[in-house]
């Protein structure tokens, strides 16, 4: 469903992705893990056509993004939607407006039905009646449930999320993660994560891939990364200082 | 020689990003003509933003319009009486607002409220992915945020200069004939004999100029912020400051066009 093949790209004189080839499965959830600024966000964002890179192939549905135009690009976006690390909600918009805006912006719906669309989808992510709040009234976790919801309104084929649990207590944590295998199950969604928080990743990953200098090193079912005996990915899972990771 | 080499390196190099900047604000400028007549228009953005730039910048325009007519009657009362030509007081005032300061100085205070505002509002939309957000649900944030905005600075300045001058020749008048005691009648006899419709009309072509300036310049900065809170008020500053510098310059051309 997605292939990316031979990814290279360069920021000034940074390699991030180094000749990098991925395939996600269609129908799972495949988590990216890799350390802190190693590019995770920047494959993220080549995913959906925000960056192109230097040169290789990103193929959604066996089409190639990076050669598109941007008329074009917004038709394949239009199967994404997205959960910014930060929600990325748009604060002059009450959260009822919010989840709409895909809404209104593509379909020629009419309001009431619009309106129970947004029911539907807060309702799914747990929340009822914050329709007319404005995002800077609300706590981390919902807004990030919002973003959700502004993600799934338009009943997308596959949802990325960058850093979905980063910043959140446990308690939330473990909720938002109930909330990703409860909506990929719901909408039988492709979803790709991004995160370095290791128990969230063996929680809701049915694949996991990992990133590092550039290139994906591993592959697999949970139970195949926990066997692995790559010193790279051990160092990783256990969260040690001592292996060939350095600490910049 | 060392230094010499050095300086006219750093110099070449600040010459080398200033061109790069105009021609990406340029490119900006058709872009937001591109977008500006695909359907469907965003007609509420535009009004809101209109709203924002004219309505809410009426008392800062007045009270500078007001002062700046009654400053002119001032300085011009002393200059003219040496000639016992005290009423063209009325006439200067009237000239220098519609003709100059009327645009000018309504562009320059509403560049530091509205302008500012701008690089800010979307300096912010940026460094949050707000604006990556836009275009990951195929939406343009050219034609969403930025169009709005142009049109508003293009349409508003010349309403608000209008003001401006208006409250200027109020401002002027009070001073000139109530507290230096000009005669009246020939104060505005002078006004109507020496000021055409032209200049009116050229200043508030003036004024939409410098309102197309305030507004690219203002989104320009706000859209390509990089680096967070420091970088969202870097983008406000050089935003402000480079739009006054730009209106200044261009109005001495543009005078020289006119009139």
């Amino acid at each position: 469903m997605i292939q990316l093949n031979a990814l290279h790209k360069t920021f000034g004189k940074q390699k991030v992705l180094d000749g990098l080839d991925l395939g996600i499965e269609a129908g799972k959830i495949t988590v990216i893990i890799g350390r802190s600024g190693g590019g995770k966000s920047v494959l993220l964002k080549h995913i959906i056509g925000l960056l192109r890179p230097d040169s290789g192939e990103v193929l959604i549905d066996g089409v190639d993004i990076t050669k598109l135009g941007d008329r074009d690009l917004n038709e394949i976006r239009k199967k994404f939607g997205m959960l910014f690390q930060e929600a990325a909600l748009f604060d002059s918009m009450t959260v009822g407006e919010n989840v709409a805006f895909p809404l209104r912006e593509h379909t020629r719906m009419k309001e009431k039905e619009i309106r129970e669309i947004v029911a539907d989808r807060l309702h799914a992510v747990g929340l009822t009646g914050v329709e007319e709040k404005m995002p800077s009234e609300l706590s981390g976790g919902m807004r990030k449930r919002v973003g959700l919801a502004r993600a799934i309104a338009m009943h997308p084929q596959i949802v990325l999320f960058d850093e979905p649990t980063t910043g959140l207590d446990p308690v939330m944590t473990e909720a938002i993660n109930r909330l990703i295998i409860d909506t990929q199950k719901r909408y039988n969604l492709t979803c790709v994560v991004i995160s370095h928080d290791i128990q969230s990743i063996f929680e809701i990953g049915d694949r996991i891939a990992m990133l590092y200098e550039g290139k994906i090193i591993e592959y697999g079912t949970p139970e195949k990364l926990r066997a692995s005996q790559n010193p790279v990915i051990v160092q990783f899972l256990t969260g040690s200082i001592e292996g060939p990771i350095h600490i910049m | 020689m060392n230094r010499t080499a050095d300086l006219m390196d750093r110099l070449g190099i600040a010459v080398m990003e200033n061109v790069k900047e105009t021609g990406r604000i340029f490119l900006l400028f058709i872009s937001v003509l591109a977008w500006m007549f695909r359907p469907p228009l965003k007609l509420r953005n535009i009004f809101k933003q209109m709203e924002f730039v004219g309505v809410k910048s009426i008392v800062v325009v007045v009270l500078t319009g007001t002062f700046t007519g009654m400053v002119m009657a001032l300085q011009g009362y002393y200059g003219f009486r040496l000639f016992s030509a005290e009423s063209l007081v009325g006439s200067t005032v009237a000239l220098g607002m519609t003709r100059e300061l009327g645009p000018v100085l309504t562009s320059l205070i509403v560049t530091a409220r509205a302008g500012s505002a701008m690089a800010a509002e979307l300096g912010t939309m940026r460094v949050t992915e707000q604006i990556d957000a836009l275009y990951v649900m195929a939406a343009n944030p050219i034609k969403y945020l930025i169009v709005p905005r142009v049109i508003a600075g293009v349409v508003m300045l010349p309403v608000l200069t209008v003001v401006s001058d208006f409250v200027g020749i109020v401002g002027g008048y009070f001073v000139g004939v109530h507290v230096l005691d000009i005669n009246e009648g020939a104060f505005m006899k002078n006004i109507t004999s020496l000021v055409v419709l032209g200049d009116i009309y050229n200043g508030l072509i003036k004024a939409a100029c410098f309102g197309l300036i305030m507004s690219l310049i203002g989104c320009y900065k706000g859209f390509n912020t990089r680096g967070g809170a420091e970088g969202v008020g870097r983008a406000t500053t050089e935003a402000v400051v480079l739009a006054s510098i730009s209106i200044l310059i261009s109005d001495y051309f543009l005078t020289a066009i006119m009139f």
